[in-house]
């Protein structure tokens, strides 16, 4: 049946054990998005970094919301991926993923680029769904819209204001 | 023979019922036989209304109210045919009842009554006799309740942004009735509008509209009935009920999508200013101004919808020849067995009284460890259909402290077979999420 395809265990895991989740500082921005049609709700702030090379690194992303098993998966996948990763890297791999799940099943997953996420390729075959598994992850580029509007790398700090990044 | 043509007999005959219903014999996720349970969503369509359209058009279709030919004509009449049989299955005049395109707009017009005619009156434009009772101060106060679907919300809080009107509202209790103890601090001198719900499509909840009504009336206000989840599920009479207003949709009481109802007191109608604008509404144009058409013509801005107008006019057949009292009663089983049913299973809580008086078959629940949003995909997979979510009425949701529910809302071509479904479904969903 479809809705195991859906339901994969590594999906149920990371809904049960969520990686990462709770919202720590010092953020470069916060932003709060809401599924308006399920009423999921994600508060998300992104950390920001320079490698030696002088790359934008993803030193962290945190998390807290409410919602569905896949909205909430989601979160902790992407904390695991794209923490450590290159804003650039971060990026690629978000915009796999965005690919993956609008695909209505036509794009098979490469789990060299997205690991765990690649569970999440049963949810293309369910429109509905599709917003859920991508709650998390438009908050994260939505953030970093933000961090870089803020001054990115040079407006984190622990005074760094929780509402500065609020976007709806 | 199907049921709508039979002599109607003591037994409900769901089986016939359903074979009206040519949607219900199609089959969902591989196979699987549809248990359709959204009707609060909206409801299916028999075949006498698929049937009532298709004939409309191709029999008399033309542009209502205009043209000096036959079809015109012909035309004409069915529309205001299916108006007066609408109106009499509500109890109303046919003059007294406006098309619209759906409940949400019908509640708009009366909301954009008070925030157009506020608007005019700053600027010194004429109102229609009797209008200033829609021109709102600041101050002044509408009352909703917490139990209001989106529908019936925004809009006020529009006028309110508007015109510096003050919006309040009745609160609920735990098992999702109207406070009515509280509702005596809540409507008071100030109250303008009382626009409120007949029966929650969240909770399930019938409200005391008399009680309500009566209230408002002693303090002068306009009562507004949003007759959305009523209507389509009871017998309502509008001429007995103490309110000026009703609101609902076509397509939740077997009828086609885009059309609604709103039925108004000729005398509240009268003065009202008008909702949208333009041909067909008019009594007289001249480039700098205009007069407008006498209700319900005032409120039917451009070519209406007419075959939909006809299609729900055979729904009223349709409903009629059930009986509405029937329909009602076979519902009242249905909801017992949902509620005793769901009794049974650990972990599953109701939102909504659950005490089967004064409730509707709408019944929203959540269930400990598993999300709506997940019980809903799951229950899909098994054929049976539910909405989940918050039900555009996120504020209810908030008050009952619960992020969004599972609902469902069998209707007249549901029966016991159906509720026994979902709940076995219910079951297999605890399991495959580790929680049974
Ligand atoms: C109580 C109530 N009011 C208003 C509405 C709005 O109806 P529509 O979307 O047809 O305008 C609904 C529909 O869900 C409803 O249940």
């Amino acid at each position: 049946m479809d809705v195991d395809a859906l339901y994969q265990e590594i999906i149920l895991d990371h809904y049960r054990n969520p990686v990462g989740k709770g919202l720590r500082e010092p953020f470069a921005a916060q932003v709060h998005h809401v599924n308006p049609t399920c009423g999921d709700e994600i508060d998300l702030r992104v950390t920001l970094g320079h490698d030696e090379a002088g790359r934008t690194i993803i030193e962290d992303v945190s998390y807290d919301g409410q919602g569905c098993s896949i909205s909430q998966a989601s979160a902790s996948v992407l904390h695991e991926l794209l923490v450590g990763q290159t804003e650039a890297d971060a990026l690629a791999i978000e915009g796999a993923f965005h690919e993956m799940v609008s695909s209505r099943g036509r794009i098979e997953p490469d789990e060299d680029v997205l690991g765990d996420a690649a569970a999440f390729a049963g949810v293309s075959k369910y429109p509905a769904r599709v917003k859920c598994a991508l709650l998390s992850w438009m908050a994260f580029k939505d953030a970093l819209v933000q961090a870089h509007a803020d001054g990115g790398v040079a407006a984190q700090s622990n005074e760094a204001d929780a509402d500065s990044g609020r976007s709806r | 023979m199907s049921i709508a043509e039979a002599d109607r007999t003591r037994v409900w005959d769901a089986t016939s019922i359903r074979e009206d219903f040519p949607i219900l014999a199609r089959t969902v996720r591989d196979g699987r036989r549809l248990v359709y349970l959204d009707s609060a969503a909206t409801s299916q369509k028999p075949r006498t209304v698929l049937d009532a359209e298709r004939y409309y058009y191709e029999t008399a279709n033309a542009a209502v109210h205009r043209g000096a030919h036959q079809l015109a004509e012909e035309a004409t009449e069915a529309y205001e045919g299916a108006r007066a049989r609408i109106a009499s299955f509500v109890g109303a005049r046919a003059d007294d009842v406006v098309f619209t395109r759906n409940a949400t707009e019908g509640l708009n017009l009366i909301a954009y009554a008070f925030s157009n005619a506020t608007a005019k009156s700053i600027h010194g434009a004429v109102l229609p006799d009797g209008g200033e009772q829609f021109v709102l101060a600041p101050g002044d106060e509408i009352v909703v309740t917490e139990m209001e679907h989106h529908a019936n919300l925004v809009p006020w809080q529009e006028v309110c942004a508007k015109t510096g009107a003050l919006l309040r509202w009745i609160p609920i209790t735990d098992e999702g009735r109207l406070d009515l103890d509280a509702m005596k601090d809540i409507i008071g001198p100030r109250t303008k509008v009382v626009s409120f719900t007949h029966q929650s499509n969240l909770l399930g909840t019938i409200n005391d509209v008399a009680a309500v009504s009566q209230a408002a009336r002693e303090v002068a206000a306009l009562v507004v009935l949003d007759a959305c989840q009523s209507i389509p599920h009871q017998a309502v009479d509008v001429s007995t009920l103490d309110v000026d207003a009703v609101a609902w949709s076509g397509h939740k009481m077997l009828g086609p999508t885009g059309i609604g109802c709103l039925w108004m007191r000729p005398e509240i109608a009268d003065a009202m200013s008008p909702f949208i604008t333009g041909g067909s509404m008019i009594e007289t144009v001249t480039m700098a101004e205009s007069t407008f058409a006498a209700p319900p013509t005032r409120f039917e801005a451009g070519v209406p919808m007419v075959a939909q107008a006809v299609g729900l006019a055979a729904a009223c057949d349709y409903l009629d020849a059930l009986g509405m009292h029937e329909v009602a009663a076979h519902e009242h089983r249905l909801t017992q067995r949902t509620l005793d049913g769901l009794a049974a299973i650990p972990g599953v809580r109701v939102i909504g009284p659950t005490v089967n008086e004064s409730r509707g078959s709408a019944v929203s629940f959540v269930v400990d460890g598993i999300h709506p949003h997940d019980l809903g995909q799951v229950l899909d997979d098994r054929g049976v259909a539910v909405r989940v979510g918050h039900h555009c009425a996120w504020p209810t949701c908030r008050r009952m402290n619960v992020p969004a529910t599972t609902r469902v809302s069998p209707y007249l071509y549901n029966d016991v077979s159906d509720i026994d479904a979902f709940l076995s479904a219910l079951q297999d969903s605890r399991k495959f999420f580790g929680v049974a």
